[in-house]
């Protein structure tokens, strides 16, 4: 009786210890909570700019209104023109080649390829007014600079189609003026959304869609959601704003990374937790890019040109994106795609203009970074393909003249001829071009770090840990459980136990054979010997 | 004359707990191991890797306790190898048995173990175990978070601790698979098994003596 009891109480007791185990309720995540407080506090401004009588005016050219700024703010033009945003370029150091002065002005890529002869274009993203050459640009007067860009709060502030910078004609400035505050989405993705050309086309994680999204498509910029604007995480003191974009960027200085707000082990599951030595977050938890339009992957300069009936043309594909322009050549543009996965060390390489073509395809931006470097964890990347123009004979990239307001200024945007279009471009850079063009295979790599999802939309961990096309199946030189084995060990593994499983059976058999056989012979004797005892 | 067969008792009642928990964890690491390997899916990768690790961490609880046992009881001593009866014991299962031929290690509380069993088992308990548990501790603790937050990763190749995991499961469960099947080979098909359930074993009935007899 006692011992039943003993019994039933040691099974209860189990029975409690493994519901305790396996059925944990959702516990509140307070350092989230935390988070959650500090950043659904919207601060208000301090200053009401619609009151100051130095904006009730009517203002005849932007730069007035930047004077009428630093007439208060004196210091911020020193800040804002030691920026990134306004040199175009920053210094980086880059392994093997020494301190470089990288960005705008001077990289490559395999979009629009570079801005260099085309300023005119190209400054619509520049925070200044009259680019229209970056080498004769004034660098150095502070009327210049385009404060409204950044800080228009009235959402009707907007830089012309080829005016180097200047507004559009139409902006009402006395209105922008009296509007200003910090920036908005709508202020930073004025540029970012829309660089290369249109909305979407080169990040493909950073798009118009997030100025009004739901959490499954962003979770941080989410209307449904804390709604946070881009000045949140891309925080600055000074005028220098905390970020890296690898396009033009090589060091691994004044990043903005997840960590700062969610610190490195944010799981409650220590076995999540330590995957972060090695795993970026944003590799689990932006599972997908290019939720809602879809974004340019793929663009092939060798085609441009073609005509129809003498004229340029463009052509769509099913959802209305280009897939064919005369003066750009071919793209592919992809939507909910699925990252590509490579090791980063938070340093890049760059393709710099004159350098020799020494292996195809050309990495633009070739991220640095491996399984052996312990300060690299694996990213989640948006990789852009594509060919672009070189010189045969020199056997280096050419920067192309596009732009020109006009034909015969050998922009190949209005004269369709690669020959003079090679040798304005160049003829700028400082370099020689031979007059033989080919077209080169080049990738890009672009980081992801925006449009990460809800937590429950994160990547599963079957999603990698997978024999079969994981996401991470192409990354080698490390042991992955579940996508990892000894092949040779699994085989004899199996073998054994095939062995042992054959060689029981085996032996079984002959013991119930050997039995039945001498149940047959022992059948007569213990017959005999039942006789004999009925006898008794 | 009957054939009455003797009872003695062998496993004591932690022998028996011991036995069957450990059974229980070997069979559901394997389950859920082979799934980390993605071998097998029963319960989902994620699953299977908090799971394992419950078990990992019963396992070791429970091994713990045993060892202790061990020690405390001198039930160590079962294990001793020995020569005497060795060869005979390997005769008897690869021939003897078929012929009806009685177990030539008699069975009692004091001696548990034929001298095959004790190899095996001794065996089993400083070479398979071992081998899984060390591995597996290496495999578990092979990140770490410090102090301060900081994620530290051991000095071993996460590959060859993976690979020895690997190679220990593979051990036990052909271990196992042997091992269940020898549970038949006692007095009859499910004496041994009924002894490590009740504690009390059929054992072969020594021949009878001239006494017995008369009575």
């Amino acid at each position: 009786m006692k011992k039943t009891i003993a019994l039933i109480i040691g099974f209860i007791l189990l029975i409690l210890i493994a519901i305790n185990i396996f059925n944990q309720d959702d516990i509140v995540d307070l350092q989230l909570e935390k988070l959650k407080q500090t950043y659904a506090v919207k601060p208000i401004p301090s200053v009401d700019h619609r009151k100051l009588p130095e904006l009730q005016k009517e203002f005849k050219s932007p730069q007035e209104v930047t004077e009428v700024c630093i007439s208060c703010h004196t210091e911020t033009p020193k800040e804002v023109m030691a920026s990134a945003h306004w040199n175009w370029e920053r210094a980086g150091y880059i392994e093997g080649r020494g301190i470089k002065f990288l960005g705008k002005k001077n990289v490559v890529n395999n979009y629009c390829i570079g801005s260099k002869t085309n300023e005119q274009a190209c400054a619509k993203c520049h925070i200044g007014f009259g680019m229209t050459n970056n080498d004769e640009f004034n660098y150095k007067d502070s009327n210049n600079v385009d404060c409204m860009v950044c800080h228009d709060n009235s959402e009707t502030y907007q830089k012309g189609a080829s005016l180097a910078g200047y507004p559009d004609r139409e902006v009402n400035l006395e209105k922008v003026a009296q509007s200003v505050g910090m920036p908005k989405k709508s202020n930073c993705g004025s540029c970012h959304f829309y660089s290369g050309g249109g909305n979407n086309v080169k990040h493909g994680d950073l798009e118009e869609a997030q100025l009004d999204c739901s959490r499954e498509v962003d979770v941080h910029m989410a209307s449904n959601g804390l709604n946070l604007e881009c000045i949140a995480c891309h925080t600055a003191t000074n005028h220098q704003i905390k970020g890296r974009l690898y396009s033009v960027s090589s060091d691994n200085e004044n990043r903005a990374n997840c960590e700062d707000c969610h610190t490195s082990t944010p799981h409650f599951a220590t076995i999540l937790n330590t995957h972060t030595a090695r795993i970026a977050c944003q590799t689990c938890h932006i599972p997908e890019y290019a939720k809602v339009n879809a974004t340019k992957m793929d663009w092939k300069w060798s085609t441009a040109g073609i005509m129809k009936n003498g004229e340029p043309y463009e052509t769509e594909d099913s959802v209305g994106n280009h897939d064919y322009m005369t003066i750009k050549g071919s793209f592919v543009w992809k939507k909910n795609v699925k990252p590509d996965y490579v090791w980063f060390n938070g340093t890049a390489n760059h393709h710099l203009v004159g350098d020799q073509i020494t292996s195809i395809p050309i990495q633009i931006n070739a991220l640095n970074g491996s399984y052996t470097d312990k300060y690299s964890k694996i990213i989640p990347v948006k990789i852009n393909t594509g060919d672009q123009i070189y010189d045969k004979k020199y056997n280096y990239l050419i920067i192309p003249k596009l732009y020109a307001p006009e034909k015969g200024d050998s922009a190949y945007w209005a004269d369709f001829d690669w020959n003079t279009a090679s040798e304005a471009g160049m003829k700028r850079i400082g370099l020689p071009y031979s007059g033989s063009h080919g077209f080169v295979s080049t990738v890009m790599y672009w980081p992801l770090n925006h449009m990460v999802a809800p937590k429950d939309k994160s990547v599963s961990c079957a999603e990698c840990h997978t024999r079969n096309n994981g996401r991470l199946a192409h990354l080698s030189g490390f042991y992955m459980p579940g996508r990892d084995r000894s092949a040779r060990l699994d085989f004899l593994g199996r073998w054994l136990v095939i062995l042992s499983v054959v060689g029981v059976v085996i032996h079984n058999s002959l013991r119930i054979l050997s039995a039945y056989r001498r149940k047959k012979i022992e059948m007569n004797i213990i017959n005999y010997n039942t006789n004999d005892d009925d006898s008794e | 004359m009957m054939m009455t067969a003797n009872k003695i008792y062998i496993y004591k009642r932690f022998e028996r707990f011991w036995h069957w928990t450990q059974a229980a964890l070997i069979i559901f690491l394997a389950l859920t191991g082979f799934e980390v390997h993605d071998s097998i899916h029963i319960f989902g990768f994620q699953k299977a890797v908090e799971f394992h690790r419950i078990a990992s961490y019963s396992l070791i609880v429970l091994l713990i306790f045993a060892i202790f046992w061990h020690l405390a009881f001198d039930a160590w001593k079962q294990y001793i190898p020995t020569r005497k009866n060795l060869l005979a014991q390997i005769k008897f299962y690869a021939n003897g048995m078929f012929k009806g031929e009685k177990h030539p290690t008699e069975k009692t509380a004091l001696q548990k173990l034929n001298p095959l069993q004790r190899l095996i088992y001794l065996g089993f308990k400083l070479l398979m175990i071992p081998i899984v548990v060390i591995s597996g501790l290496l495999y578990m603790f092979d990140k770490t978070i410090d102090a301060n937050q900081v994620v530290v990763i051991s000095k071993f190749r996460l590959e060859n601790i993976a690979l020895w995991h690997t190679f220990g499961a593979f051990m036990l469960i052909a271990f196992l698979v042997v091992h269940v099947y020898m549970t038949t080979t006692g007095h009859s098909y499910t004496s041994n098994i009924k002894a490590m359930i009740t504690g009390y074993e059929d054992v072969e009935p020594e021949l009878p003596t001239d006494e017995e007899t008369k009575q």
